[in-house]
């Protein structure tokens, strides 16, 4: 401004030339797109080629489709319930209620990796068993394991290239070798998980599976200790290998009419064993598993004495997001655990509007 | 023997003003986590850990702000502004009001819909405000980004509007908002 300009009289501030209202224009402008661009930044529009939660699922449905109302990995699945014993051998390493002696409710749900609702039960499918336990006050503790004892991915930057690499070809409807074999020489973590795979002879049914956690936890005890944890489901029932004339078998629901025969039997149990990590073990690093000879803590005792198909309000409508934590446990460092809450997420999100077919496993199959 | 004047107040009584900016910041936080958090993996959990009790505050705020504010003498708006620009102020500021209040209610609800343990501080818990269905969840979960969005643009709007009075047309709105008396601010 002018010095020789004459201040304003009261209130009034000096009228402005031309040019300088402009220039306040613009720079109110230039303010507002500012801040707007900063919201833009945060949300992700900047970076197109960064992986999002949405950019993840969309990846599920690209390989496998779309399947209304169904989950867009692990899509095939039943509901069970029963109870969780606790023999509060747990309370040593955390101070959640659900390791104090006593029994809670729980519910979950048994699935086969991949994106098909109606897929074929294949023995190499990767068996999924995802539980809820409902604790007092409202509390839960959910989570999502699998019958492998590693993960063979660190990063959802490798699953997301690897579930990629395996669409199907048009032609042979098989995965392309040459892509599978450049991820392989890329992954040594996914070579060396894979090993460990075809090394274990893979079990009959869901009943004798072992179902691990895989992701490590931090476990925080009354006293305020906290600890590593990565825990396993070990059945009660008998390991059986898998035959080979089940492979062949007419029935495409095999696995999961061979459990419902089973659980109206008798109930099916596990035991929830809480290995205990030292220090430096990898709690980052699912790929890794820890050193055989760490501490076993046998925390108690699940039962499921009941099985339904999946239908509306049961654990069709339940997303097991492994970050439903009770106080005593907490995520570790590990990079999968917040992604894939926010894959979970998303991807309930997503079926949660959409029409709802019916299941593979109806009603009918799992009556008595 | 005291004045009787009964000239209007210049600035919004304290306690509005601190209302104000305390959950102006709120706001631009919980806006600035909503739109990160649905788009990152890594930060995802952290970013809800904070989205969910920060939204039950911002809840708590509004209605301490909207009671607060029916107690309160206004002062008036600048010479500078026309009837019309008056209701359109007016109308928007009870906008915001409203949003404020019904966001982390659309947020509450569809988490209980989801039937999600809706944790705000370590074990304290809120209680489900609706019954368990998905469908619902879906609906309320994309009404909760539409609302996000409209709460954006209304916040665009209402700083678009206070820069070009302050900056452009220097009446003085601002100062009647501001944390000082807004006497001693030098003439932009």
């Amino acid at each position: 401004m002018p010095s020789d300009e004459t201040p304003p009289a009261g209130n009034q501030p000096a009228p402005l030339s031309v040019f300088s209202t402009l220039a306040r224009l613009a720079g109110v402008g230039v303010i507002i797109l500012l801040v707007i661009a900063g919201f833009l930044y945060l949300g992700g529009w900047f970076n197109p080629h960064e992986l999002t939660p949405a950019r993840f699922v969309n990846g599920f449905q690209k390989v496998f489709g779309i399947h209304s109302g169904f989950r867009r990995n692990h899509a095939k699945g039943i509901c069970v319930r029963g109870f969780f014993e606790s023999n509060g051998n747990g309370t040593r390493l955390s101070k959640a209620v659900v390791f104090g002696v006593g029994r809670v409710p729980v519910i979950g749900r048994f699935s086969l990796g991949g994106g098909n609702p109606y897929a074929s039960d294949d023995p190499e499918a990767i068996r999924g068993f995802g539980l809820l336990f409902r604790l007092r006050d409202g509390e839960q503790w959910r989570m999502a394991m699998i019958n492998r004892p590693v993960f063979p991915f660190h990063t959802p930057r490798d699953f997301y290239d690897n579930l990629i690499a395996s669409k199907p070809d048009p032609k042979t409807h098989k995965p392309d070798p040459k892509k599978m074999v450049a991820f392989m020489a890329s992954h040594p973590e996914f070579a060396q998980a894979v090993k460990i795979f075809q090394s274990r002879p893979v079990s009959s049914g869901f009943d004798n599976s072992t179902f691990n956690g895989l992701n490590a936890f931090r476990f925080t005890n009354a006293a305020g200790v906290t600890t590593p944890v990565r825990w396993s489901m070990v059945p009660v029932d008998a390991f059986k290998p898998e035959g080979t004339a089940q492979s062949a078998n007419l029935d495409k629901n095999y696995l999961f009419d061979d459990f419902i025969t089973r659980i109206h039997n008798a109930p099916v149990q596990w035991r929830l064993i809480l290995t205990v990590g030292q220090s430096g073990d990898r709690t980052d690093d699912a790929t890794i598993p820890w050193p055989a000879d760490r501490e076993q803590v046998d925390a108690g005792r699940l039962t499921l004495d009941a099985v339904e198909a999946e239908a509306p309000g049961n654990c069709r409508d339940v997303n097991f997001d492994p970050l439903v934590l009770p106080v005593g446990i907490a995520p570790s460092d590990d990079p999968l655990l917040s992604a894939r809450s926010a894959i979970y997420s998303k991807s309930f999100t997503r079926r949660a509007g959409e029409k709802k077919e019916p299941s593979a496993i109806t009603p009918a199959d799992v009556r008595k | 023997m005291s004045a009787t004047m009964t000239t209007e107040p210049r600035q919004f009584p304290v306690s509005m003003r601190v209302l104000h900016w305390l959950m102006a910041a709120m706001v631009l936080t919980m806006l600035g986590i909503g739109v990160a958090m649905v788009a990152s993996l890594s930060y995802y959990h952290r970013l809800i850990s904070i989205h969910r009790p920060l939204g039950i505050l911002i809840l708590i705020f509004v209605v301490i702000r909207f009671v607060n504010r029916r107690f309160s003498t206004m002062p008036p708006f600048p010479a500078t502004m026309s009837s019309q620009e008056r209701f359109i102020a007016h109308a928007s500021e009870m906008l915001l009001y409203a949003l404020l209040f019904v966001q982390p209610l659309v947020g509450w609800g569809m988490l209980s819909a989801a039937r999600y343990p809706i944790v705000l501080f370590g074990g304290l818990h809120l209680f489900p405000i609706l019954p368990h269905s998905v469908m619902l969840y879906a609906a309320l979960r994309k009404t909760h980004t539409a609302l996000a969005y409209l709460l954006f643009a209304v916040f665009i709007a209402h700083f678009s509007a206070v820069l070009f009075h302050t900056v452009v047309l220097r009446d003085r709105l601002l100062s009647r908002m501001a944390l000082g008396d807004g006497v001693g601010s030098k003439e932009y």
